[in-house]
């Protein structure tokens, strides 16, 4: 009874017709041919299989090593492409990377709360020729955050898929953004929506644009470092009115608010000098909107600044490299990362009626965001100050951001 | 225990050490044996679902496809949006090999993003310059090796990588930190495996993680509806359980020979007790005279019992773990039956069993003991003080009727059905039958030596001795049971074997037809060869007929282990060309795929000739089990289709394995050099190439080693009676030493006291023999066809082992002969004339 099972491995393996099973360890099955007439196949560097369409059952199974590395092109950044609605409200695969970005106060009754829904699309560098429905050709990255100063830090939870399977999908036609259970689709009535359920909260807003889309830049070129190509599609939508509820400790909470959504998408975003950016989107009591950024090196200096003013009756402002100032008033040690964030800040900008000074003040200091593993470690936190409130991101402080 | 007590056992002990030592070391055996199957199987078996737990990660629930062909991958968002279901992580797992290595590894392709949560084990470590960590993770060529797989290897390397049946050059990206230091695991990117290994629209495996709150048992059962039948829902315990039927019935088995020795060590030490009791009569009459209760003379003989008990307990409790360790260290934690391939797993003590083994063995000497202890209390003190010896009357008849009932008890339950898919009723009937041979010993021994005690015989000597035991069956009895227990055991045991090895080369002539058998590309799931080399190697000069087959996993039940999808080129008309069938097979009705199953799947997978069944692969196609062939070769069964119908309900047209039917003149070395040479470069490096005898001998070699262990307990077991034999011969003829004063003072010369006691043995030697060869042969038609299909499925030809009778007959008869003789001279050297003054 019993130990017939090994040899009968040994025979499964040779005799007619069979099995899966292999030899335990060490089993003594002698190769009748020497090793020196077989030769292994020789090491090739990574060659390519034109993409077809089902692999099983192909005859033809030589060709599989064939054909070089299908790398992606990049789309590059143009000046003077024209934005269109609601085309441009949908992902644009052919470039590097693309975001959706939702900041924005809310009113509840406990008090002001600041909140964050991003959407990060990127293109990573895999073989275009890979027909596997699973090749990571687009990846999403998504971020919801919520700054309670009753809670003291953000409490933010994330997502992450390659595109596909409708799991995880952006669409090219109009905003419409599926990763897992977390969404942010614009409908017909141009009210964007994001559902966001985390860990600790979950999000239900609606964003109603009150005024039209404000095209950063050169209509929506907008440079980013002293290189041309260092630039980004962006355009943005300021003084979003926000409404919807809030359901924390399993209670249901209505709120409004006050949202700013900005879009970009670029495949060459950052001079190699630097290191990370403050950015600031702002909207004003008045129903203005202030755009200001600063992308700095390794020694804190500018190397280029930009951004925009739109005042309450419409008109645009696009400030000139160089114009622009952030000062940093109040620095904030992580206690965490121990990353020293400039928290509160002094923006001067030469607005039409003189230059005017924002000094924005932190809704509290700790609103860091660390997405490792996988993301940056950064700040973004509710401000406010001289009339108005936004968001005031500063990336590259706790290590050199790269997209 | 009053100090009088242990001074009496410690003279006994000291007079008879021997004897002592014999009975504990029985139970030692038995223990040691027992203790050791049960660490050697623990351990493999915690070994065995760590190996899985390291490939399955943490998952909550498991999908996994019924054979390497996978599931279509529209699954997978269909899971992931389930009810209940937080993440699902899609994984194409196929089996790899590597040029030149014959060990088999896992391959694992991966979606990072989803496996950092359900598996998060299974995650490489980029070791490259990597911020943000995405370049390697998602490159087709990266891939992340196990610790093992590391050793030798560097990041950076070219690592060449079969598998799905394309072999690929990948470079070595990091390796895995969580992952066991044993394991043979590479992980790519999920679209990487898919696409380097012909995978495209394939998985193998989802892995889920639970919503938090979410019911278990509830979102496992709604999952299991939303699945296609080429996939199957698994949990950690179907996998445990899948992993333990592989190798329970092995388990038990080896378990139940275990505490088959340990009623042989049962039966020494009744053997030993009794003599002991016998010869002390008169002096536990004198003690009962001196005022000793029987309650207290029954203790003690039970003491001394359970004292042997536990002192052989202990020592067997050591020699197991010796055992143990030293066979995981030789032959690994299957003892070389293949079970749990390639782990060599540590030992693990269990002190529950070791407790357990401990308390069978003191059981054993405690029940061995019984009988004499009641025996010397229930003596009559007055009787006994002055009569030494046989206390039965020689004129009456010793009965049969407890001895018919054991047997025929043990016979009814050798017809009962597998009890939980093992034989444990098999069993039950041997120990009821070994019973019942040993408790019809007085009997039979008294029928064997009527011819002799009927005829008056020329030689006084011999004719003393037949009277002797003749009249005195119930002392010969006492001697024999030992021997005759260990004996049957041993010749049931060599039966089975020569019977299995008899059968096994009978089917290998049968299913090895050919001149050249050749295998490409390791585990046959790995790859193969394609139509178009087929066609090359069949045209090669010197080729007859080339008959191409496969075989892959093919899961028909979730607890079942997987069955063998085989293409063999069979005929519908004629599947006995090349499957050895059993019963006539039968033609398959209109429209219908024949397929002919192996006992072993028809066993496990419940299949009957005649029935129609669905396969689990695309399109299900039903199919008409035509008949059923003898297979060894496949424990968990096979399912043979005609090479026509494999390919068209599988879609796989590669072939594993390709036997050649050389034509006449032609040289076997140089058609085979010429077919390496038609191979892809690939496939050659990893093609092997045997002749049938070399097959056969590999075959045959392997089953005499794994058997080797079962060698050695026979051995074991014969020794130990043998040892039995003599040191109950020996205390017997001491015992008569007033007997032989007497016989010295009638005349009788020493030389012929001598001869006598050497026919005396002779005789208990030859009647030992002969129902220990009767209750054997019975025992092992037990084995043959109760425990061994009940067990692993299979059938065998009974072969009998005639060399082996005549030397185990020849043995015994000598043996108990000779140490009847040496205690004789010994009992002789005793004063006649002080030895029957003693008397009186």
């Amino acid at each position: 009874m019993r130990r017939v099972l090994v040899f009968l491995i040994a025979i499964a393996l040779l005799s007619a017709g069979n099995l899966g099973a292999s030899l335990p360890e060490g089993g003594s099955r002698g190769r009748v041919y020497a090793a020196d007439t077989v030769n292994p196949p020789p090491p090739t560097a990574a060659r390519r299989a034109p993409p077809s369409p089902s692999g099983r059952g192909d005859e033809s199974r030589g060709p599989a090593q064939s054909g070089a590395r299908i790398a992606p092109v990049y789309a590059p950044v143009r000046p003077g492409t024209a934005i269109a609605f609601p085309r441009d409200h949908g992902a644009h695969p052919q470039f590097r990377t693309e975001w959706w970005y939702v900041t924005g106060w809310l009113d509840t009754p406990t008090g002001p709360q600041g909140f964050q829904v991003t959407v990060f699309r990127t293109r990573p560098n895999v073989d275009q020729a890979n027909p596997s429905a699973f090749a990571a050709k687009q990846v999403l990255f998504a971020h919801a955050a919520l700054s309670d100063p009753k809670v003291g830090k953000l409490l933010h939870d994330q997502r992450i898929a390659r595109a596909g399977f409708g799991l995880a999908e952006a669409s090219t036609a109009d905003g419409d953004l599926v990763l897992d259970d977390w969404s942010l689709k614009r409908g017909g009535d141009d009210r964007w929506r994001a559902r966001v359920p985390t860990r600790d909260f979950t999000l239900d807003l609606v964003f109603t644009p009150t005024q039209p889309p404000l095209l950063q830049g050169e209509g929506g070129y907008s440079r980013k470092g002293p290189q041309a190509s260092e630039a980004s599609h962006y355009y943005t939508l300021p003084q979003l009115a926000v409404s919807g509820t809030v359901v924390r400790d399993g209670k249901r909470v209505a709120v409004t608010g006050r949202a700013w959504l900005d879009r970009e998408w670029s495949s060459t975003l950052l001079n190699p000098a630097a290191v990370g950016w403050d950015w600031a989107g702002l909207n004003l009591a008045d129903g203005g909107a202030l755009t200001a950024f600063q992308v700095r090196d390794a020694a804190g200096k500018p190397l280029w600044t930009g951004g925009s003013y739109r005042s309450s009756d419409g008109r645009l402002t696009v400030f000139r490299p160089g114009e622009l100032k952030f000062e940093a008033i109040r620095r904030w040690r992580s206690p965490r990362t121990k990353a020293l964030y400039p928290v509160e800040q002094r923006v001067t900008a030469p607005l039409p009626g003189g230059t005017r000074t924002f000094t924005l003040k932190p809704l509290f200091d700790d609103q860091e965001l660390d997405s490792r593993p996988g993301g940056p470690v950064y700040w973004e936190g509710a401000v406010s100050g001289d009339g108005a409130k936004g968001y005031l991101e500063l990336t590259g402080y706790f290590e050199k951001l790269s997209l | 225990m009053s100090r009088a007590l242990l001074w009496l056992i410690l003279g006994e002990w000291r007079a008879q050490p021997i004897r002592v030592a014999t009975a504990a070391l029985a139970i030692a055996v038995g223990v040691a044996l027992g203790f050791a199957v049960h660490l050697i199987n623990a351990s493999a078996l915690s070994e065995f679902s760590r190996a899985i737990d390291t490939v399955n990660g943490d998952a909550d629930l498991q999908v996994q496809s019924v054979s390497p062909a996978g599931f279509d991958e529209a699954l997978y968002p269909k899971l992931a949006r389930a009810p209940g279901v937080a993440i699902a992580s899609p994984v194409v797992q196929l089996t790899g090999a590597l040029p030149g290595e014959q060990r088999g590894l896992t391959v694992l392709g991966l979606d990072i993003f989803r496996a950092a949560h359900v598996t998060p084990n299974l995650l490489g470590r980029p070791s490259g310059n990597t911020v943000g960590g995405a370049g390697q993770v998602f490159d087709e060529n990266s891939v992340f090796l196990s610790p093992a797989l590391m050793q030798g290897r560097k990041p950076g390397d070219i690592f060449t990588l079969s598998a799905g049946g394309r072999t690929v050059p990948l470079t070595i990206a990091g390796p895995l930190p969580a992952v066991d230091a044993e394991r043979r695991i590479a992980v790519l990117d999920i679209a990487a495996a898919q696409w380097r290994f012909d995978q495209i629209g394939r998985l193998q495996r989802i892995d889920l993680k639970l919503s938090p709150g979410a019911d278990r048992a509830a979102t496992g059962a709604a999952i299991a509806r939303m699945l296609p039948p080429q996939a199957e829902l698994v949990t950690r315990e179907s996998q445990t359980r899948r992993s333990d039927s592989l190798s329970r019935a092995y388990r038990v088995n080896l378990n139940m020979l275990a505490l088959m020795a340990l009623l042989t060590g049962g039966f020494l030490v009744f053997s030993a007790q009794s003599l002991s009791v016998a010869r002390r009569r008169a002096q536990f009459a004198l003690l009962r005279v001196l005022g000793t209760n029987r309650r207290a003379l029954l203790s003690q003989v039970l003491i001394e019992g359970g004292i042997v008990g536990a002192v052989g307990s202990v020592l067997g409790l050591g020699l197991g773990l010796a055992l143990a360790y030293a066979a995981l260290n030789l032959l690994g934690g299957d003892l070389g039956s293949g079970y749990f391939q390639g782990s060599r797993p540590t030992l693990v003590f269990a002190p529950i069993a070791a407790g357990v083994f401990f308390l069978l063995g003191l059981a054993c000497a405690l029940v061995g003991s019984l009988l004499p202890a009641r025996e010397a209390a229930n003596a009559q003190p007055a009787v006994a003080l002055k009569n030494v010896g046989d206390a039965l009357d020689p004129s009456t008849r010793p009965g049969i009727r407890l001895a018919l009932l054991l047997l025929g008890l043990g016979a009814a339950c050798a017809f009962g059905p597998p009890v939980a898919g093992l034989p444990l009723l098999g069993y039950v009937s041997m120990a009821l039958l070994l019973a019942g041979g040993v408790a019809a010993m007085p009997w039979l021994a008294r029928l064997l030596l009527s011819p002799l005690q009927a005829r008056p015989l020329k030689s006084p000597t011999a004719e003393l001795a037949v009277r002797r035991l003749w009249g005195a069956p119930s002392q010969a009895a006492v001697a024999l049971c030992g021997i005759v227990a260990s004996t049957s055991l041993m010749i049931a045991m060599a039966v089975m074997v020569s019977s299995f090895r008899g059968s096994v080369d009978d089917w290998l002539y049968q299913v090895l037809p050919d001149d050249l058998y050749i295998r490409f590309a390791g585990p046959s799931e790995v790859g193969g060869l394609d139509p178009a080399g087929q066609a090359r190697i069949s045209a090669l000069p010197g080729v007859a007929e080339v008959a191409f087959t496969r075989a892959t996993p093919l899961r028909l039940s979730t607890d079942a282990p997987p069955v063998a999808l085989v293409a063999q080129p069979v005929t519908r008309a004629d599947p006995g060309a090349r499957l050895p069938m059993i019963g006539t097979p039968r033609a398959a009705p209109p429209g219908l795929t024949p397929v002919w199953v192996s006992e072993p799947a028809a066993w496990l997978n419940k299949l009957k000739v005649g029935q129609t069944i669905t396969l689990p692969l695309d399109g299900a196609p039903k199919v008409y089990v035509a008949g059923l062939w003898r297979d060894y070769a496949r424990q968990n069964g096979a399912v043979v289709l005609t090479s026509e119908d494999y390919s068209r309900l599988t879609g796989d047209a590669l072939r594993g394995e390709a036997s050649i039917r050389l034509k006449p003149g032609a040289e076997a070395d140089k058609v085979g050099a010429a077919v390496l040479a038609a191979l892809p470069p690939d496939v050659a490096a990893r093609t092997e190439m045997l002749r049938p005898a070399q097959i056969r001998d590999i075959a045959l070699g392997l089953f005499d080693r794994s058997f080797a262990i079962t060698y050695v307990l026979e051995l074991v077991a014969i020794l130990v009676g043998l040892a039995g034999v003599a040191a109950t011969v020996s205390a017997q003829t001491l015992a008569r030493t007033k007997e032989f004063g007497m016989l010295r003072h009638l005349g009788v010369r020493k030389r012929q006291i001598t001869a006598m006691l050497a026919i005396e043995g002779a005789l208990l030697g030859a009647v030992g023999v002969a129902a220990g060869l009767t209750l054997g042969l019975i025992m092992s038609q037990v084995l043959i066809h109760v425990v061994n299909p009940q067990s692993f499925h299979w059938t065998m030809q009974t072969r009998l082992p005639w060399g082996l009778f005549l030397v185990v007959t020849a043995g015994l008869i000598a043996a108990s002969a000779g140490t009847a003789l040496l205690a004789g001279r010994r009992a002789l050297s005793v004063d006649a004339v002080r030895a029957v003054r003693e008397d009186w």
